[in-house]
Formats: structure tokens, sequence, C-alpha cells
């Protein structure tokens, strides 16, 4: 049982004459798409557009923080920053981040089909995505907001006189595009499948996508909800979250947590999807334990819908209650221990490569790992107590959400840059990025777990001096960590015009989407393939290689 | 959960001298800390662990040395491992983290009590005995106190890191938590829940004294007159006293030694008469009436501040019997509107003309 795998020669790689990219020109044609992968693409513009701009608002927060005193920007000023900062990342680069442009376009590709179930309902969601950005900029141009993320009641509804019901608007828009992206997702894996393609061999992608997917459909409308109480608050004082008027505040923090902690799974999933396929692809090996990492993808959807309370232990829920969601936020940590073990013994004798992919992935899984553990902190009833609302939980979510996520969406998109575009980025250039950014990132982050057991609160615009070293050392690292982030923003351009041209399978993976040319035609295959390996056969593909007369173009 | 070896002493004192852990002031932070090397310990192995298994792995097979990959399916037994062995340590975790978490929110009944009122931006506290402090609260070490707190306005967080505490401060409703100080000295309470602008600057001090120092503190301090006279006084110019006189034949039930009894109320349910209870009765009569009265009480929402609230909560907690109420009624029975005219600065007597002139917190505003 053992491949040998070499990789394609691509000096003999050409660009296929016919693609998705060249099938039609003129603006027009892009924005009236039925295609997935064009819509991936437009997704790929707009979270990347988006993503600067709450990068931004993190750098001036932590130019801000550099001094003990409140020097640079108000206090007003702060609060908004650190505002819209939460509110783009999360709702508009984090949530569509991976499933909206890699799982656009692989997803069907992936499974074997020529579209989404429903192309239209998807260019939908892009446009939907539009519109709540564009509430969130209109917000953002005329003052802002300062909620804070979490849009907390009393705060938000009685105390605070910015944008708020714009923000709320376009959140609310925004999610609905996640949801119709979720309906998507669930309905191609179910009836898009090509023949052969059972559940069990489709690729652990579509898995943590599907998982992923249930918990958008079911847990958004939830979020929908609660931002329209908000709104009627504000605007007819209906009285739902205000104990004056016989309502309970406690209510929103229940309402906002029953979507916001599965929205931490919707965002973590579709990362560890891309995980999967990279690690197995440059190990050459098929992922250790398949059954074991698709269930436990289901497990974080169904174990993640009740954990929601662990954001409220020092609210006054009863104590019992408490005790009932720490034990469940133990158990979703299980599946999440499972992935990780089973990543790394995926390597064991394997036939390891270190492309960027593979660094960025190795990069999730440290950092990932450490986010886990200091979940498990929080997840301890007592420790909590004192972790909570200071730097250690801003740490700890730093860590899953930006060391795991945006290191997997990083790793996705370069893995699947030469499928997306035809063209290599260039390899040592985004070896350079992939180690910039994991050292700026640990540099900016784990100093904030000191300082958060030392006590200093989450959202503090001015902060007493003796936190200033560590403050210093996250500034500093967070220079770093720009640098990392910018680098592929200037090399990923740079390659469409003079990257290497990439040839159909430039890792010889084995994925469905690798055994097309790349950039893919319009309608993915020519003929409907027929599914008659298990997922991650590497020996399928040495057989196929080595009895195919054209191996690259 | 018993700890104390040299190991532990030493530690201790390396790290509370160290810039990068926050000082060990109450007597559950031992055990907080505790609990924290463990789940250190156990987050550095299972890092450790990971990190051993990739870089390893990275460097016995590595395409150089490994050209050829081994195709290898699974293991349930190595999944097993890896589920139980995590699963195990995470309800160490849990079990643990309970224990804690039962004992700091659960005050002994022998605790003294102070009361916070949490505002955009400041924090209230009020001794019983009529101190008032604007962000600061001063404690005196090796006694429970226990904090019962509430917010004028939007939610609050109360934090006293090197206590090893902190409750969420909301508005209305009573949340409590308990510490016991341990060393002397001023330590930093900060609101860790965002409240709107100057939420950095909702912060203060704590002061731990020895007792002796506390009782100094407190006596020069007192505002002249209790939280419990304050709240006579209220409950006199609210005409509390008219139904609440303790007769048999008053339209309200009886206050004196309510507190902490069982009642029975008119929709069948009982309850124990706590502070959120009474507090609760005064602002939402109606849903809250005793059996055998009539709900013809009328709603005080709006009328009284928290701090009067807490004033009436505190003198009805205090009431062993109804004789000062009825004296009260008699007086001004007897000679309305002349009974403020007689002694003045002691609370014998305290007719509805006079209250709230002397009180330090005015009562009948909302929203100060």
């Amino acid at each position: 049982m053992s491949t040998i795998v070499t990789l394609p020669n691509q000096e003999e790689a050409r660009l296929p004459k016919l693609s998705y990219l060249n099938s039609e020109y003129g603006l027009k044609s892009w924005l009236l798409t039925g295609d997935h992968k064009r819509i991936a693409m437009l997704y790929l513009i707009s979270i990347t557009f988006f993503f600067f701009l709450g990068g931004a608002f993190a750098g001036v927060i932590r130019l801000e923080l550099l001094t003990p005193q409140p020097d640079l920007v108000a206090s007003d000023t702060y609060n908004k920053l650190f505002t819209m900062h939460g509110v783009i990342m999360i709702f508009l680069f984090l949530v569509p981040s991976v499933p909206a442009t890699v799982g656009n376009f692989v997803i069907p590709i992936m499974v074997g089909a020529k579209d989404l179930a429903f192309p239209k309902i998807n260019l939908l969601s892009w446009y939907l995505y539009v519109a709540g950005a564009c509430f969130l900029v209109y917000a953002l141009l005329n003052g802002g907001v300062d909620t804070g993320w979490t849009f907390t009641t009393p705060l938000s509804t009685h105390y605070l006189n910015t944008h708020v019901i714009t923000a709320a608007m376009g959140v609310f828009i925004a999610g609905f595009s996640s949801i119709f992206t979720g309906l998507n997702f669930i309905v191609t894996i179910h009836r898009m499948r090509c023949p052969g393609m059972t559940w069990f061999r489709l690729p652990l992608f579509c898995w943590s996508h599907y998982a992923a997917s249930i918990l958008m459909v079911l847990g958004t409308p939830v979020l929908a909800i609660t931002l329209v109480l908000v709104m009627l608050e504000r605007t007819v004082g209906i009285g739902v979250f205000d104990p004056t008027k016989g309502g309970d505040p406690l209510l929103f923090q229940h309402l906002f947590w029953f979507y916001s902690h599965p929205a931490v799974y919707i965002m973590i999933l579709p990362g560890m999807g891309v995980i999967s396929e990279v690690i197995s692809t440059f190990s050459r090996k098929r992922v250790f334990g398949y059954t074991a990492v698709a269930f436990s993808s289901v497990a974080i959807a169904v174990f993640g819908f009740f954990v929601w309370a662990h954001h409220m232990f020092i609210m006054g829920v009863s104590n019992y209650s408490a005790l009932v969601f720490s034990l469940l936020t133990m158990l979703v940590a299980v599946p999440s221990a499972i992935k990780i073990f089973n990543w790394a013994a995926t390597l064991y004798k394997g036939s390891l490569t270190f492309e960027t992919p593979m660094l960025y992935a190795f990069g999730f899984m440290g950092l990932f790992t450490i986010g886990g553990l200091t979940g498990v902190f929080l997840g301890s009833l007592g420790m909590d107590i004192h972790l909570t609302e200071t730097y250690f939980i801003v740490a700890h979510f730093h860590f899953v959400m930006v060391g795991g996520m945006l290191m997997a969406y990083l790793a996705g998109v370069h893995f699947w840059w030469p499928k997306m575009t035809g063209r290599m980025y260039p390899e040592s250039m985004s070896q350079l990025a992939a180690v910039t950014t994991f050292i700026g990132f640990i540099l900016t982050f784990f100093p904030q777990f000191i300082v958060g057991y030392l006590g200093m609160p989450r959202r503090y615009h001015a902060y007493p001096p003796e936190f200033q070293v560590l403050n210093v050392l996250s500034t500093a690292g967070a220079t770093v960590l720009g640098i990392g982030y910018l680098l592929p923003m200037l090399y990923m351009p740079w390659s469409l015009k003079y990257g290497k041209i990439a040839g159909s399978n430039p890792w010889q993976a084995t994925g469905l989407e690798w055994q097309i040319q790349s950039p893919p035609l319009t309608e993915n295959f020519v003929d409907i393939p027929v599914m008659d390996h298990e997922a991650y056969d590497y020996e399928w593909l040495a057989h196929k290689t080595e009895h195919e007369v054209t191996t690259v173009g | 959960m018993h700890i104390s070896p040299v190991l532990w002493q030493f530690l201790v004192h390396w790290l509370t001298n160290s810039a990068l852990f926050p000082p060990e002031a109450s007597a559950i932070s031992p055990y907080m800390d505790a609990f924290y090397f463990f789940l250190c310990a156990i987050s550095a192995v299972g890092l450790i662990a990971v990190a051993i298994l990739v870089f390893g792995f990275s460097i016995l097979y590595r395409k150089e040395k490994s050209p050829v990959a081994t195709q290898i399916e699974g293991s349930t037994l190595l999944e097993a491992t890896w589920t139980i062995i995590p699963l195990a340590l995470f309800m160490i975790c849990f079990v643990w983290g309970a224990l804690l978490y039962f004992r700091i929110y659960n005050p002994p009944t022998n605790a003294m009590n102070i009361y916070i009122v949490g505002k955009q931006w400041m924090w209230k506290a009020e001794h019983p005995g009529g101190q008032h402090e604007i962000d600061s609260l001063h404690i005196p070490i090796n006694r429970p106190v226990q904090l019962t707190m509430i917010s004028q306005d939007v939610f609050h967080s109360f934090s006293i890191p090197a206590f090893r505490v902190k409750r969420e401060v909301i508005p209305g409703r009573y949340s409590t938590v308990w510490f016991e100080a341990t060393a002397t000295g001023t330590y930093h309470l900060f609101c860790t829940q965002y409240c709107g602008t100057d939420h950095s600057a909702m912060i203060g001090e704590v002061v731990a004294m020895t007792p002796d120092d506390y009782q100094k503190w407190a006596a020069g301090s007192t505002s002249g007159a209790s939280l419990a006279q304050n709240g006579e006084r209220l409950f006199a110019s609210l005409g509390c006293n008219s139904c609440h006189s303790g007769e048999a034949t008053a339209r309200g039930p009886n206050l004196s030694q309510v507190y902490g009894s069982r009642l029975q109320l008119a929709d069948g349910s009982t309850v124990t008469a706590n502070d959120a209870f009474l507090r609760e009765a005064i602002l939402n009569p109606s849903t809250h009436v005793m059996q055998g009265y009539a709900p013809i009480m009328p709603t005080y929402q709006g009328q009284v501040s928290e701090e009067g609230l807490i004033d009436l909560v505190e003198y009805i907690k205090n009431l062993n019997s109804n004789y000062r109420i009825q004296q009260t009624l008699t007086t001004s029975q007897l000679a309305p509107g002349q009974a403020g005219a007689s002694s003045s600065g002691t609370p014998q007597v305290n007719g509805p003309a006079r209250a709230g002139r002397t009180a330090p917190s005015v009562p009948g505003t909302v929203n100060q």
C-alpha cells in the first residue's frame, strides 16, 4: 500500500483557451452571473476589502493602546473603532470568508455538479451581502456605531445616540446572505452529488461545510429576530428587554448568544474543512480516521447549539443551569481535539512537503490548539469568573478566529488559487508571509493572555500603567501581523499576470476539482464525472496519471 | 483542595512579586490560582503533544526522507484514546471549576453586607452603617463581605482581579458576590462590562484594612444615619406605614421579622422574602400579592431610586417590631405638621413632614 506522487512539470503547462474567466466579458456578465465560480470571485473581492477595513480599525486600536493614557482618539471614537472592527470582521469577513469564496468555488466541483442547486439565490446572497455592507458603511460614514458588536441591551436601546438601527439593519440583511449560502450548500450536497459520490466519499471539506450550513440556516434567523427586537425597542419601545416594562435584559443575552455561539462554529468549521484537504494533499495520504473527522464536524454543529449560556456564567443565570452549560461546553471541546489529533496522525508515514498552504495549516493547528485549550479555561465555571470580560477572552477568541480561521482561510486561498486563476502564487514570498503572520500573531495575542489574567478589562480605552509593557508587545506584534497580511495583498494580484501557469493539478491532489482544467470551464465538467473511488485515494490518482496521455494543461 | 507545601509558598511568593501575576489578596485566590496552574499545565501538555507530533512527523516523513506515503485507514483504538483522555481531563476541569464557582457565588451566612449601585460611569457603595462611597470600597480583612449589587441603567460588571471575583451588575435585579480579603492594601476595581462612553473610566479602588482601621474609618465616614434609618424615614414619607402598620386590621401584611421567612402568595406559590423579593414587591406589588390580602398596593416604579429601595430593604430587614411604626403613626395623627419641629438629629420620631430632608440620599427621584 504505497504511492509515489511526482508533481507535474509546470513548464509544459498552458492556460486553457476557454474558461469561466473568459467565457463572457464585461461588467454585466459578472454582476448578473449565475456561475458559482464568478460569484465566489465577487465575494473574494468584497470580503478582502472589508478585511482590510476591519484590519485598519484594529491597527488604530492597537496604536491607541500603546500608552495607558487615552491620547490618540476620544473615548467615543475608541468605542466606535472596536465596534466597527468587530462588526465588520465577524459579519462581513469571518462568516462569509471560507464558505462564500472557497466553498462557493469548489463545493459544486467537489461533488461533481455543474453549479450550486440555486444559482440565482447564490447571486442574491452576494447582493444581500453588499446591501448589508452598504448599511454598515453608511452607518460608518455618518459617525459609526458604538454598541460593541454584541449590541447589548439596554445600552444599545436606551443609552446611545449613534446609528444603531442602521448598523443592526446591515447585520440583519447580511445574515440572510449567509442563510442563503447555507441553504444552497445543504441542497447541493444532498441532491447534486454525481453518480458514485456517496456521503462517505465526499471530501471532508464538504462535510464541514454541511455542518456549518446547518448552523447558518438554523441559527441566523434567531439573530435576525433579536436584531428586529432591538430595532423595535429603539423605535417604538416594545419593552421586551426593559425591566421597567416587565421585560428581561438577560433575555437579549440568551437570544443573542443562541446565534452568536453557533456563529463561532459557522466561522471555524469551514476552516477545519480546508485544513483536512491541505494536510491530506501535502502528506500524499488519506486523512487519518475519515469517519471520525466527518462526524466530529457534525458533533460540533449539534453540541454548538447547546452551549450559548457559557457567555453568561457571571450574569446571574441559575447556578445549576451554569453547571449544565459548563458540562456541555466541555463536551464540545472534545470533537475539536479529535480533529487535531487526526490531522497530526495523517502526517504519520506520509511524504510531506511544505508549500505555503501546509505552513498555514501548521499555523492553524498550533494556534487553534492554544485557542481551544484556553476555551477550556473559560468553560470551567470558577475560572470563567476571573477571566471573562478581560483580555484573556480577547486573546482566546482571536486565537480561534484569527489564529485558527484566518490561517485556514489563507491556506485555502493559496491552495485553490491555482484552480481559481490558473496561475501559481510566488512560493518563497508566500512562505515568508505565512511565517511572518505566525510570528506576528503570537507576539500580538500571547501577551494578552497574561494581561488578561492580571485583570485588564476588554474594551478599555485607558488602562493602569502597570499593563503597558504587555500592551506595547502586543502592538509591536500587530505591526508584524499587518505586514504578514499585506504581503499576499501584493503578490496575489501580481501573480494574476506574472505567476507561473499552474496546470490542472499542480499539487497532485485527489479531489474532483483537481481533475479538470484550471481555471475550470463555466460548466465545470464536459461529462458528468463518475466517482469510483474513496476520497483522498492517492493510488487511484497515481494510476490515473500513469495512464493519461496528456498530463498537464 | 488543601494546598500548603513549601513549593506552593515559593511559587506564590515568586509570582506575586512578578509583574506577570496579580496579587493574591482574598481567601479564594490561592484556590483559583491552583486551578489556573492546573489548566496551564494540561494546556502545555496538550500543546507539546501536538507540537511533537507535527514537528516529529515533519522531520521523519518529509519527502526527501520518505518519498513514498503509506496509506493508513485509521484506528478505532487511537480514536478512542484521543477521545477519552481529553474528555477525562475536561471533566476534571469541569468538576474543579464548578466547585470554585459554587464557592464564589454562595455567600456564607455570616457575611457582612454592602450594597453597590452601578451607574454610568461610577460605582456607589453603601454600607449599612450609613457610609457612602463613590468609586472606592473600604472593607475589613479576614471577614466575609457580601456585595448586593444593582445597576441604575445599563449592564455593568464589578471586578476585583486581586480577589479573583467578578459579577455582572444588572438593571432591575440584585446580583451578589462575596469575598474574604486576606491582605491589606489598595486594589483595582474595574467595570468589565462595556457600558458606554466612559467605560474605561468606571474604575475605582478597593481598600482592604485591618478590622481596627476599618472600625476607625467607618466611625469617621458615616453620614450620621444608617441605611435602615434612612429607610425608616422613607417608609413613613411614602405612607407605607398606613397599611403595613402591623395591626390585625391593617390592609397590608405585617413586615416585622418578615425578612428571611417563607411567604405564601395569593397565586399559591411560596417564596423566601430576600432582598430581591422585597425590592420586587415594592416595584411590582400586583404580581407579588400575599395570600389573604387584596391587590391594592400601588406600584412605586419610578418613584424610588435604587438607593431608596436599598434603604427600604435594609429597613425591613432590620424590622423586629412594629412599635416604632405605630409610634410614628400616633405622632403624625396627634400633631400633623409639628412632628418635624421636635428632636432634630435623633431619629426617635419620624413624621412624614420631615422625611428625606436629613437623609443623605434624597428619595423620591429616579435616574439621579
